[in-house]
């Protein structure tokens, strides 16, 4: 079976900082990780190629140092990786991006034969849109299965894959065609550590990297800022709380006396406190 | 993958196996590197500065793109007391050259910059990957290295330990000791972030100038050990470290060390109004000359800090780390070029280069220092005696000068009776010497 996994080289949002001025996000110097849903998505993706034999490709539209996503995508065990970019695609909301997307699939298809599944992640940790991969779904014209606890079974011959599908109020037991489009829900499963012989082919591989050119987007219109109806009307940074956490040092040989010397310290810091605790005990006792 | 073999594997991307694998794989020798942090460099730590001579011998070039921080043009060495220092400034133009001698760099990216060195010139280098032991055959020769990643073991001539001074692979193979608490120290650091200016206005520097200083005394809490401040181009680099055993035995705290060293009243203006972006903690070997190792075997070669290659008294360490690394893989080099194999008599040829080059000269020459320097009176009783002479001398108060001297000698001989001074004094002489 062939897998196509899309997936987004992502600023790490636990290292991510503001621009004070601008309130732009400063992504200079800040690590890039593999968008944490995407793994979700592409270890599902490995154990259906390992269950029912195939390949699994993954891709992504990015600048080129998005390439290190890719390879690493390959240490995991993908089979094979491709780079879309170019700076046309630059300033793309998920419009343009699911646009771009979908013609890659098609073009992965030419060379490397159709998808039976295309895995997205849930949504990204730096845009939290969740529309890239139903928009690909619906460009492609393929069935949409999305936050995905489990596969049930993907019947090959058949034609046919049982999914149970996270909804609201409970748990929906869906049988769809293939080929289809699925995205799955975080802590579905656990990333493999890839093999010895996953770290070399990785560290030797090719990625495959096309510009809009060779990929044969057909309207560059439809892509990058251009292609994009959306309009950041405003970024700003919510207001710092402007309480502060306090950390208090307190000495003491039993856990009794230390919470009683805590309990002081905040008193003294809090003189309201201790009023609406003793009243309110009062009324209580 | 099964049948495939290296001619050379090299445990760790640090200074020692980036420089080996480079001179290694820039000849043309097959060469695998291995390196468990998620980029070359992201494990790594250090003040940090540069050398230029050891890397220059290997990239002559490294100028044009490495990325370098500030040349330094100012060395500072301070005694330091809880309120003052005594110091000695040396700052010269002539540090202002066409290709400077020492720089400021931060590692990880310059670590990354030479990984990159090391892929383009042809080794494969695999991150994320732990070596787990080496793999040896019937007659102990070492003959390749098992991973934490599933699969065959991978096999090569010989391999190469760059594991750090915390590398498990020797120690687990039996090939080298665990580092000993009092042969290493616990260094913590900081990266302090200011505008260019305000630091370029702090230290009396322009452009790309850069001055480090070098601290010891009671900064230290009676333990041995010393501080430093490194001027980047946008932020300060300020750390402290002593010995792991005298931290044991004192239970004195690396951060509450730092922490004290940054209040002291000589160094919180340097950092007034910085923003904390990055701290980090890192070992050092700290052992000299007598902690060094067996340094080859039947398939194997030990570089770097993994060997104790410091030099703790010049502050000298990745400029030795790259230098055994290439000094390693030239003995494969010529061993090679001959169809010799690399046995321990034939790779023995190493430690000769070794002894040879200024590597461990220069650690023979201080093989005592390290015990010496475990005296307490040098890092509070001295200082603190050397801060009181100064005052009492540069204090104009009416007291006549032949009385202060007489005032100053009484206080040393107080504090540390003649014995005391002399046992001292011939016991740094000696290690010195």
């Amino acid at each position: 079976m062939h897998i196509v996994v899309c997936i987004k080289q992502v600023p790490d949002s636990a290292q991510i900082r503001v621009h004070p001025v601008t309130n732009t996000i400063m992504r200079q110097g800040v690590p890039t990780i593999i968008n944490p849903y995407d793994l979700f998505s592409l270890e599902e993706a490995l154990r259906l190629r390992d269950r029912n034999g195939g390949e699994v490709t993954c891709v992504t539209m990015g600048p080129p140092m998005a390439e290190s996503a890719l390879r690493k995508c390959m240490t995991y065990g993908a089979d094979r990786a491709v780079l879309l970019t170019d700076r046309f695609f630059a300033g793309a909301d998920t419009l343009a991006t699911t646009y771009a997307l979908a013609h890659l699939v098609t073009k992965v298809t030419e060379h490397w034969g159709a998808p039976d599944i295309v895995f997205c992640g849930k949504q990204t940790i730096d845009g939290d849109t969740a529309q890239v991969g139903p928009g690909i779904a619906k460009r492609l014209g393929l069935l949409q299965l999305t936050y995905v606890q489990k596969i049930e079974h993907c019947d090959l011959a058949a034609r046919e894959i049982v999914v149970h599908r996270r909804a609201e109020g409970g748990i929906q037991v869906l049988k769809a065609k293939l080929p289809c489009l699925v995205t799955m829900l975080e802590g579905t499963n656990d990333m493999r550590r890839g093999t010895m012989e996953d770290a070399f082919r990785a560290a030797r591989a090719e990625i495959v990297t096309w510009s809009a050119a060779q990929a044969q987007i057909p309207d560059l219109a439809f892509c990058g800022l251009k292609g994009s109806p959306t309009i950041v009307k405003k970024v700003f940074a919510p207001p710092p709380r402007a309480e502060k956490a306090f950390q208090i040092g307190v000495e003491g040989k039993t856990a009794g006396d230390i919470s009683e010397t805590l309990v002081a310290e905040i008193f003294k810091r809090q003189p309201g406190l201790e009023q609406d605790l003793t009243k309110s005990a009062g009324a209580d006792f | 993958m099964a049948d495939e073999k290296f001619d050379t594997i090299v445990i760790g991307a640090g200074p020692s196996g980036n420089a080996c694998a480079y001179t290694l794989a820039k000849r043309g020798l097959k060469v695998l590197q291995l390196e468990r942090g998620e980029y070359p460099g992201s494990k790594n730590v250090q003040g940090a500065i540069l050398y230029a001579d050891a890397l220059e011998t290997i990239i002559p070039d490294f100028r044009k793109d490495a990325p370098l921080e500030r040349h330094i043009i100012e060395q500072r060495i301070w005694m330091m007391d809880d309120r003052s220092y005594c110091g000695a400034h040396y700052r010269s133009e002539d540090f202002n050259e066409e290709q400077p001698n020492r720089y400021t760099i931060i590692r990880a990216p310059f670590d990354k910059w030479f990984s990159r060195k090391v892929a383009a010139a042809g080794a494969l280098v695999i991150c994320e990957t732990t070596v787990l032991e080496l793999v040896r055959d019937a007659d102990g020769k070492v003959i390749g290295v098992r991973t934490d990643r599933d699969g065959d073991p991978i096999y090569a001539d010989v391999v190469v330990m760059a594991e750090g001074v915390s590398g498990l692979v020797g120690a687990r193979a039996g090939l080298r000791p665990v580092p000993k608490p009092d042969t290493v120290a616990l260094a913590v650091k900081e990266m302090h972030f200011l505008p260019k200016e305000t630091i370029e206005a702090r230290f009396n520097l322009k452009g790309d100038e850069g001055v480090v200083i070098e601290a010891a005394g009671t900064i230290t809490k009676g333990m041995t050990g010393t501080g430093f401040i490194y001027t980047n181009k946008e932020c300060i680099s300020i750390g402290i470290g002593c010995l792991i055993s005298d931290f044991a035995e004192t239970g004195q705290t690396p951060y509450g060390l730092l922490d004290s060293f940054k209040s002291h009243p000589s160094v919180k203006p340097l950092l007034a109004g910085s923003e904390v972006k990055e701290y980090a903690a890192h070992m050092i070997p700290e052992g000299g000359y007598k902690a060094i190792p067996q340094l080859y075997g039947d398939g194997w070669l030990i570089v770097g800090d993994a060997g104790q290659f410091v030099n703790a008294v010049h502050r000298e360490g990745s400029n030795l780390a790259m230098t055994t690394g290439r000094l390693a893989a030239e003995t494969i080099l010529e061993l090679k070029s001959r169809h010799a194999p690399l046995t321990a008599a034939n790779l023995a040829s190493y430690k000769k280069r070794l002894d040879e080059s200024f590597v461990m000269k220069d650690l023979k020459k201080y093989r005592n220092l390290p015990g010496t320097l475990h005296n307490k009176h040098l890092f509070t009783t001295y200082p603190q005696l050397l801060s009181k002479a100064a005052q009492t001398w540069f204090r104009v108060d009416g007291i006549d000068k032949k009385s202060k001297e007489e005032a100053i000698v009484h206080s040393f001989f107080k504090a540390r009776s003649l014995k005391g001074i002399l046992g001292d004094a011939i016991g740094m002489v000696r290690a010195w010497r």
